[in-house]
């Protein structure tokens, strides 16, 4: 690969998540039973015709704003026509010559640099329906539901040079879209897909390569490992004499390998024209700026916000901002207890340990701030352990009761009382005694041992730092 | 006197005086279309339709209507007259059908087409030609002819059409019956199925310029599920007929009277510019220098329209489905192509070949592109003399009905039957053909009158004044 540099352009079909769909007003909602989202215009009906849901021109302007592009205010439709049983009407709706945006970017982090990766375009277009095979019956059935989802699709200039600069743009473009709140961004659901566009050329060639497309990625790990595959292919492909064919090639994801599906000499002559059952129209100027008004903080503004404000580390909050719903609950968690470090450290730790384990989000659980930031607090005053507080926070999870119900049904509190704590010490240095010898000729690290054999004594509950301290004096006593 | 020889306003006039009942009315157009149909072949299929007992108060309940087959009828086949759409049973009703329905107009039947609409003569049907009521050898125009030979033939009171390029004012001329092609806009297109969306419009067709603007106020309308139909007022059609034409200035464009056009009718429409001119109106030549691009431009947009709009008919989901015997490509081409090779007639073979060529990668800017630029010169050519004149008047077509099969191998003759008529729907204008006179073998001639977008009124007031001056309208066909 060393003489080769690897030129990818990503396309993302996004699946906007309004209410109805983009040209009729059926339910935009996914996995409901076969063909019962539909209707004579979603199923291109003879005689039927589009009517563009405006709701969706909200999504796409704030996508547009986002990714930082020119937005265009004469919103046009074209016709891209082909045959295929998913595609009721023989032809899609879309955006050809006039996409509503173009000429965005969007910077990602890709190791410790940022790079721009810049946009093209940006379009609005309908989802086609679903083809589902059934090998047992030798047939194929078709469920129109999906047929007119609105769609935006994304299209990268060819800016990207790695398999992994790919994967960063999609986790920094899917986390953008996230925040906008215009998608679910699903590739098992499929509200967001992905086709890409690779070439190779001789380092410092000014030429671009053959591209092939692919296709058939559900997962931006998929992306990646394709890309990989393929470029590969195309270095040794050219490496042994031979020329890159122009095709679409088809991920195959068990076998982890590229599949050609079709050539250049059969691909679809769409011919694209203006659709003429929509009327173009204009959005005035007054629309856009309401919409840029309400457009929300993006990830990169909230983490250059979150080191300022909350002085955390880049690192913490990173990982803070991954999700939009966690951030916006620690912020939350500040104004009910100001002590941002340690409820980012909860959050990032315990608590996004039990979303995992759970496999949920925040918005799905009942926790109040409020509650939590009790449990952090309690901790910090060393009414509980660190390991008790996150017994708490699971127990607190499961029941919907506060931490201080808990700690009083279960007897939780820890035990910080000198004379209590240096008895189970005295205890413990006895049933010791070559440990503590050690300690005393200066092992200090032994301490650790000591300190967790009287936690075993309390249960836990003791509390450590004082163990640790009762420990040290009662040796240095002896 | 036969009820169903007479205008849907006569008719209201006596349903209201109780001097006739809908059943009475519904009986005549009964045995009317006993003793013609045979000949004539109007009809696809009639619609058994019994009458509401008590009416709800439509303001034209109780005047069958007829209905041309390319307009959705909620549960009843709909067809465009091609075998590609055998069986489909559309579950929604056209717009223009619920307006019909909400009036209480009972409806007699679906009517005969060139398939698609595609065609100028009612021959290019999977069912076989209409004739012409006033003379059977003769084709009665299209491809409204269906709905244009019901009404002449008596066979219902008043019928609604298509108009694409001609396709209700040609028939309409053909068959001595008034025609008229609404501003693009002013009727939804929901639920008829579209040969050319930027050009298509659904239209009456009747027996005289009054029924014309009955039928028109009920259908036209803003319809929220048309986005191309114009929220604009729709007025009342009837109340402007009797105001006079004094100082009215109509223009005549010397391109269409120049090549092509029958003397015979030239002739007749000269008288018709006289009658017309003791009335008070003063006529001007001008000239609409774009006019001899006008059947290429049409040619090249509505083929277009076409290729992408009959994509559907695929026989995936509802009408035919045809499957090879031997497979020949995968299953799925196979299905795609046998279905449209069986399912489409040659016209619409043809159409959609053009269309598709028109839209080719390499072609599309010298074709479609260049085609959309024509046709706003055309529409600039309107809207100059509109600036000066309240109407413009021409023959509605360069000869009177031709004889069935005459023009059936030459389709660019066929194409040049709607040379007169392609300009009103390039340019989105109204327009109008009315009777008004026959030629020596007494077939009917059509006066065409186009006025400015959305002025309807001066069509409809220029149209009925000249009618009020001859009798022309009274003619009746004897079957």
């Amino acid at each position: 690969m060393s003489d080769f540099q690897t030129v990818i352009g990503l396309e993302v079909h996004l699946q906007l998540n309004t209410q109805s769909k983009i040209f009729c007003g059926c339910a935009n909602t996914f996995g409901q039973p076969p063909n019962t989202q539909t209707c004579p215009v979603c199923l291109g009906l003879p005689g039927s015709l589009p009517v563009f849901n405006r709701r969706v021109l909200d999504h796409a302007l704030k996508i547009a704003m986002a990714l930082h592009c020119n937005v265009n205010p004469f919103i046009k439709f074209d016709r891209k026509n082909y045959y295929y049983p998913d595609l009721p009407k023989g032809y899609q709706i879309s955006q050809y010559d006039l996409p509503i945006a173009n000429n965005g970017f969007l910077e990602i982090k890709t190791g410790d640099t940022v790079k721009r990766i810049n946009i093209r375009r940006a379009h609005l277009e309908e989802d086609a329906g679903k083809l589902i095979h059934d090998p047992a019956a030798n047939c194929s059935l078709v469920d129109y539901n999906r047929a007119g989802t609105p769609l935006m699709e994304i299209v990268t200039e060819p800016d990207i040079h790695s398999p992994q600069e790919a994967y960063d743009y999609l986790t920094e473009l899917k986390l953008s879209l996230q925040y906008l709140d215009v998608s679910d961004c699903d590739m098992e659901k499929g509200s967001l897909r992905c086709d890409a566009n690779i070439s190779i050329r001789k380092k410092g060639a000014k030429e671009l390569g053959t591209k092939a497309e692919l296709k058939n990625m559900n997962s931006f790990k998929a992306v990646k490992a394709a890309l990989e595959f393929e470029e590969n292919r195309q270095a040794q492909t050219i490496q042994a004499g031979e020329k890159i064919a122009q095709e679409t090639r088809l991920w195959n994801e068990q076998k982890q390998i590229t599949i050609s599906m079709r050539s250049k000499e059969e691909a679809h002559d769409y011919r694209y024209f203006p659709e003429p059952d929509l009327v173009p129209f204009t959005v005035d100027q007054q629309t856009i700026e309401e919409i840029r008004k309400v457009l929300p903080e993006s990830p990169a503004e909230k983490f250059n916000r979150f080191l300022k404000q909350y002085a955390l580390s880049e690192y913490d909050t990173q990982i803070l901002i991954q999700d939009k719903n966690l951030a916006a609950f620690f912020e939350e968690c500040t104004t009910h207890y100001p002590q941002a470090k340690k409820i980012c450290n909860w959050i990032i730790g315990p608590l996004a340990q039990e979303l995992n384990t759970r496999r949920t989000g925040i918005t799905t659980l009942n926790l109040k701030p409020g509650d939590f930031t009790d449990l952090v607090q309690k901790v910090d005053e060393g009414i509980l352990s660190n390991l008790t507080g996150k017994n708490v926070l699971s127990a607190m999870i499961d029941t919907n009761k506060n931490a201080q119900t808990i700690i009083s049904e279960k007897g939780l509190a820890q035990v910080s009382d000198d004379s209590t704590l240096e008895k189970i010490v005295d205890e413990v240095i006895r049933e010791n005694e070559k440990t503590a010898a050690q300690i005393k000729e200066g092992k200090e690290n032994a301490i650790g041992f000591l300190v967790g054999q009287a936690m075993r004594k309390t249960n836990g509950k003791a509390n450590p730092k004082k163990l640790g301290d009762i420990i040290k004096r009662r040796i240095q006593n002896v | 006197m036969k009820l169903n020889e007479l205008t849907a306003h006569e008719l209201l006039g006596l349903l209201k005086t109780k001097q006739a009942t809908p059943e009475a009315i519904e009986k005549d157009i009964s045995a009317a279309i006993e003793k013609s149909e045979k000949k004539v072949k109007a009809y696809v299929r009639l619609i058994e339709e019994k009458l509401s007992e008590k009416s709800t108060g439509g303001k034209l309940s109780g005047i069958p209507i007829a209905v041309k087959d390319n307009i959705c009828i909620k549960d009843t086949p709909t067809t465009c007259a091609s075998r590609i759409l055998e069986g489909f049973r559309p579950p929604y009703n056209a717009t223009v059908i619920e307006k019909l329905k909400g009036q209480e107009l009972p409806l007699a039947g679906q009517t005969n087409m060139d398939e698609f609409a595609f065609g100028s003569s009612t021959e290019n049907s999977c069912i076989g030609p209409t004739h012409n009521p006033w003379n059977l050898d003769c084709v009665p125009g299209g491809s409204s002819g269906g709905s244009a030979a019901a009404v002449a033939a008596h066979e219902a009171i008043w019928a609604l059409g298509s108009d694409t390029g001609g396709s209700i004012r040609q028939p309409a001329s053909f068959c001595g019956i008034v025609g008229v092609k609404p501003t693009y806009g002013r009727v939804s297109r929901y639920g008829l199925i579209a040969f050319a969306s930027s050009l298509d419009q659904i239209g009456p067709l009747t027996k005289d310029v009054t029924d014309a603007a009955l039928l028109l106020k009920v259908i036209a309308g803003h319809d929220q599920k048309d986005s191309t139909s114009a929220d604009i007022p729709v007025p009342d059609f009837t109340s402007s007929l009797k105001k006079d034409v004094k100082n009215i200035k109509i223009a005549i464009p010397k391109e269409y009277f120049v090549s092509g056009i029958n003397p015979e009718i030239k002739k007749i429409i000269l008288e018709a510019i006289e009658t017309l001119k003791k009335l008070g109106v003063s006529f001007h030549e001008v000239s609409l220098p774009h006019t001899e691009y006008a059947v290429a431009t049409y040619y090249v947009i509505a083929t277009a329209e076409a290729s992408s709009n009959l994509a559907r008919f695929d026989g995936v989901q509802y009408g035919l489905r045809s499957q090879p015997q031997a497979l020949r490509k995968t299953p799925l081409i196979d299905m795609f192509e046998e279905t449209r090779e069986k399912g489409f007639g040659n016209e619409a073979k043809r159409r959609i070949m053009l269309g598709t060529y028109a839209l080719s990668s390499g072609y599309y800017d010298a074709y479609y592109l260049r085609g959309q630029k024509v046709r706003t010169l055309i529409k600039n050519d309107f809207d100059k003399v509109f600036e000066e004149f309240d109407a413009v008047l021409t023959p509605t077509s360069p000869t009177t009905a031709f004889k069935i099969g005459e023009r059936a191998s030459d389709p660019l003759s066929m194409y040049l039957s709607d040379v007169y008529t392609i300009s009103a729907n390039l340019a989105g204008i109204p327009a109008i053909s009315l009777p008004c006179g026959f030629s020596k073998d007494h077939l009917p001639v059509g006066l065409q009158i186009m006025t400015k977008p959305f002025d309807e009124e001066m069509m409809f007031r220029v149209a009925y004044a000249y009618e009020q001056a001859t009798d022309w309208h009274k003619k009746k066909v004897s079957l």
